[in-house]
């Protein structure tokens, strides 16, 4: 074809020009303090650098809180509870939520490109998928503010008072509205830790929370590691801790608050099975295996890691595979054509590239997709591993990152039984167009969540949690809600030193420590 | 197309040329097909299912075709159709959208005239810049090809040269209501008078009573029709009337069925049911075409028509051809918009391009 531009060689259509959102929109600070009792504050501890793990670059100054500002957070906390927020009717916080939820609407375009800049998702996922859903909770749960009646616990249920919530670097902005939605709606004031990698969105949102005109306190933001996250879910006067990430350091909590009397739930790791039977849609089934792992460059608990197929369609399955992955395009997160962004940290590549490379050493077949890895940030080209044995660490640990590890079955009771041999328990997939296996297969997973030829798919009425070591508990849904609240006339939670003088916090916080 | 070269499906893969193959001949006058009888054997479905080819035969391989999840299928394509195409990319993607467009009149009042000035508008598409393109080919009813022929004059052949082509529906399009008879006199008089693709509608009446070999045997007739005195073959693009076949596991059966017996294109529409083209329908198409290639080597065309109407959406098609079937079918023998308002948007997005303003329906001519 002589006028044909692409056989000439000239160029390629499939070379999209670069196409970036632009970054105009944001107006971020050079440092950010922590978020107390309705004002940005000074840390006391050594603040640190947020960068962008596209390009290494530096984007701003983020403070460490030190047990001292987590106690002045948790007390802003209980005083907003005392004082405001529990005396509120369930209208009238519905009101402020429905605020924050338009708010966020509003600030949807730069809250994307901060989560993009920030973490390294792509803004097509940002922009189409976590900032829509965090709105979504916040109008979901601003529905059940005047309605908790309703939520399982009889009439009149009380709020349990100050929630201490920690969430993972992953979907920064979308687990701060899963943690802080719920949490208000039921009138308990809440201190939230970002996760150190990603602290940005939840600043923000700190100033979405002061343009909501929320009452001081009922919302705090404390930034820094882990340390600052082990002292707010130690501090003895919170009465609920919230969790989501790793299942090491859910372990950890658990053991902390234990006998403590605080409440908990933990939303941990896992290492989803995706089951795919011959008689799959296979062209969507496909769709939903890029999706279920590839979606945020696997950085999601619920990742459909396991791809369990039929072993008469594992040639034609894995075939398909290759040639779809060979079309993702992996780059600049803030470029909209992006499908694959970067990883969220240097710490977090190593491990991806460790247990990728224990894979090949355990005898799996490694294909990679084939993409130009940009020099500065940190990426991980879409892996898949074939042949992968059940006993393989990289079928049993979780990789949070872009690697699938593709193992065959040849009956439903053998893909059953490989899917639940798992200590995790999160979240599964079904592919098949008969209703009937479907229903019979999600009937014997031990997994929270199972989707049915789909993947990775979320709405703020539909209860998300584990099994096993993926946690304890339920987020979203009225049990999300439930989760936040205890029946009428309960005696008030108590800690382990809530009985302890409330002035001397550093006695309460070692006596936590020993426990 | 115009010469005596084989099929462009083939073209590009050196295989034997499409069509049925010499041993059969199709059997106009039947009109229904026993299990037991042989169908007529078309060279790819003998292929791909046997030499014994039957009903019974053909209605296993499309029934056992995987089957089709519409959320999944619709959520795909309203993934590729976030692409965001810009500057360059834009400019080429629009020039080549024109390249790819079957400019088409077919309204009962077609008159010489307006065939003309159709014909005027495909070889000039935008007579204020010259570098526009022209059209693939001007799509008329059979009776106005004469007029198309004559009005393109020393214009008409392949577009691959630059020139313009002329494509007719035939088979008693839109409805197909029509005995084989009238359908394959329909197509054969197209054909003598110059036309170089063949449009054809399926019988989806048939299609929908389950009466797949019935469909079959009028594809590979209607085929037989666009043969030439010299044995060159018009190229032949089925049309599912994808609309009226509802779902998306039909349109997946449809799809195989129409290049099992020979189809050079697959069509999803008349543009006189709604609805026409749809960007899900000409993914599941392209899937079809892409897997057909895998198979065999052998590129067949997908032609969206009716209902894009917009530069934008045209872009969605395009990034939805490359993403899925590969950049190699973004050309006129593989892929083709049937469309008659497109071409001026397109036009207007290009001036848009060229002097930094949006133009006005002033500043793009009628066809």
């Amino acid at each position: 074809m002589a006028k044909d531009l692409i056989t000439a060689g000239a160029r390629s259509f499939l070379d999209y020009a670069p196409a970036p959102e632009s970054t105009s929109i944001l107006h971020l600070q050079k440092s950010y303090g922590l978020f107390i009792d309705g004002a940005f504050v000074k840390g006391h501890g050594t603040p640190f650098a947020s960068i962008s793990p596209a390009t290494e670059k530096h984007i701003a100054e983020i403070a460490t809180a030190t047990p001292k500002d987590v106690d002045t957070a948790v007390a802003a906390a209980r005083r907003a509870f005392d004082k405001t927020w529990s005396k509120l009717s369930g209208a009238d916080r519905g009101k402020y939520l429905f605020r924050i939820a338009r708010l966020v609407q509003e600030r949807a375009r730069e809250l994307a490109v901060a989560e993009s800049l920030d973490n390294g998702k792509p803004i097509k996922e940002s922009r189409d998928v976590d900032v829509p859903l965090v709105a979504a909770w916040f109008f979901y749960y601003a529905g059940w503010a005047d309605k908790l009646d309703h939520a399982g616990l009889g009439a009149n249920p009380q709020a349990l008072g100050v929630a201490a919530q920690v969430i993972p670097w992953n979907f920064p902005l979308l687990m701060l509205a899963w943690k802080i939605a719920p949490a208000l709606a039921a009138g308990n004031t809440v201190v939230l830790k970002p996760a150190e990698t990603t602290s940005l969105t939840a600043l923000l949102f700190a100033e979405i929370v002061q343009q909501a005109e929320l009452p001081n306190g009922v919302v705090n933001i404390v930034t820094g590691a882990g340390e600052t996250g082990a002292a707010l879910v130690r501090h003895p006067d919170v009465n609920k801790v919230a969790f989501t990430g790793s299942t090491a350091v859910g372990r950890e909590i658990a053991k902390a608050v234990a006998g403590t009397g605080k409440k908990v739930t933990l939303e941990l790791g896992g290492k989803a099975a995706n089951i795919v039977f011959d008689d799959a849609p296979i062209d969507q089934a496909v769709e939903g295996i890029v999706n279920g792992i590839f979606f945020n460059q696997g950085h999601v608990c619920c990742a459909g890691s396991r791809l369990l197929v039929q072993e008469s369609v594992h040639d034609d399955v894995v075939d398909r595979l290759k040639t779809r992955l060979a079309t993702l395009r992996l780059g600049d997160p803030l470029d909209k054509n992006t499908d694959i962004g970067a990883i969220n940290s240097r710490e977090q590549l190593d491990r991806i590239r460790e247990l990728s490379d224990i894979g090949e050493a355990e005898g799996a077949e490694r294909w990679t997709a084939p993409c130009v890895i940009p020099e500065n940030g940190f990426w991980f080209a879409p892996t898949i591993f074939d042949n992968v044995s059940t006993s393989s660490r990289i079928a049993r640990e979780e990789i949070f990152g872009p690697v699938l590890s593709v193992l065959t079955f040849r009956t439903p009771a053998e893909a059953i039984a490989k899917a639940n041999n798992t200590p995790y328990g999160l979240s599964a997939g079904i592919w098949s167009d008969k209703g009937s296996k479907i229903l019979a297969v999600a009937d014997k997973l031990r997994a929270g969540v199972i989707w049915a030829n789909t993947f990775n798919r979320f709405d703020p009425a539909s209860p998300f949690g584990g099994y096993k070591e993926s946690g304890y508990g339920r987020e979203g849904g009225r049990q999300g809600l439930a989760a936040y609240l205890q029946p009428a006339g309960s005696a008030r939670v108590r800690t382990s030193a809530y009985s302890q003088p409330r002035k001397t916090p550093r006695n309460a916080l070692s006596a936590g420590d020993a426990s | 197309m115009q010469s005596p070269a084989p099929s462009p499906g083939t073209a590009s893969t050196g295989t034997a040329p499409t069509g049925t193959a010499s041993t059969g001949t199709a059997s106009p006058a039947a009109p229904t097909i026993p299990a037991a009888v042989a169908l007529a054997p078309a060279e790819r479905a003998v292929r791909m299912l046997g030499g014994d080819l039957t009903e019974r035969s053909l209605r296993l391989h499309l029934e056992g075709l995987s089957g089709v999840d519409a959320v999944g299928l619709e959520q795909r394509a309203a993934g590729l159709g976030t692409r965001s195409i810009k500057t360059t990319s834009k400019a080429w993607a629009l020039d080549k959208i024109i390249e790819l467009i079957d400019l088409t009149t077919l309204e009962g009042a077609d008159t010489p005239g307006k065939v003309r000035s159709l014909v005027a508008k495909a070889l000039t598409p935008d007579p204020s810049d010259l570098t526009a393109p022209r059209v693939a080919a001007v799509c008329v009813y059979g009776d106005m090809v004469p007029d198309a022929v004559a009005a393109l004059g020393a214009a008409h052949g392949d577009p691959d040269a630059g020139l313009v082509s002329v494509a007719a529906v035939a088979t008693a399009f839109p409805s197909g209501r029509a005995s084989l008879r009238v359908k394959l006199a329909d197509t054969a008089d197209a054909v003598s008078n110059g036309a170089d693709e063949i449009d054809m509608v399926i019988d989806r009446g048939a299609f929908l009573s389950g009466r797949y070999g019935e469909v079959f045997e009028q594809i590979v007739a209607v085929k037989e029709a666009c043969r030439r005195d010299d044995g060159s073959y018009a190229s032949l693009k089925v049309i599912l009337e994808t609309g009226e076949l509802n779902t998306y596991d039909n349109v997946r059966r449809a799809s195989w069925l129409a290049i099992l017996a020979g189809g050079d294109f697959i069509k999803t529409s008349t543009g006189k049911v709604a609805p026409a083209a749809t960007l899900p329908v000409t993914l599941l198409m392209l899937e079809v075409v892409r897997d057909w290639h895998r198979l065999t080597g052998e590129r067949v065309g997908v032609k969206p028509a009716g209902g894009i109407r917009t530069s934008k959406d045209a872009i969605k098609y395009l990034v939805t051809v490359a993403e899925t079937v590969g950049e190699q079918w973004l050309q006129p023998h593989l892929f083709r918009f049937g469309a008659s308002s497109l071409l001026n948007d397109v036009l207007l997005q290009r001036q848009k391009l060229t002097t930094g303003r949006y133009s006005g329906p002033d500043y793009v001519t009628l066809d």
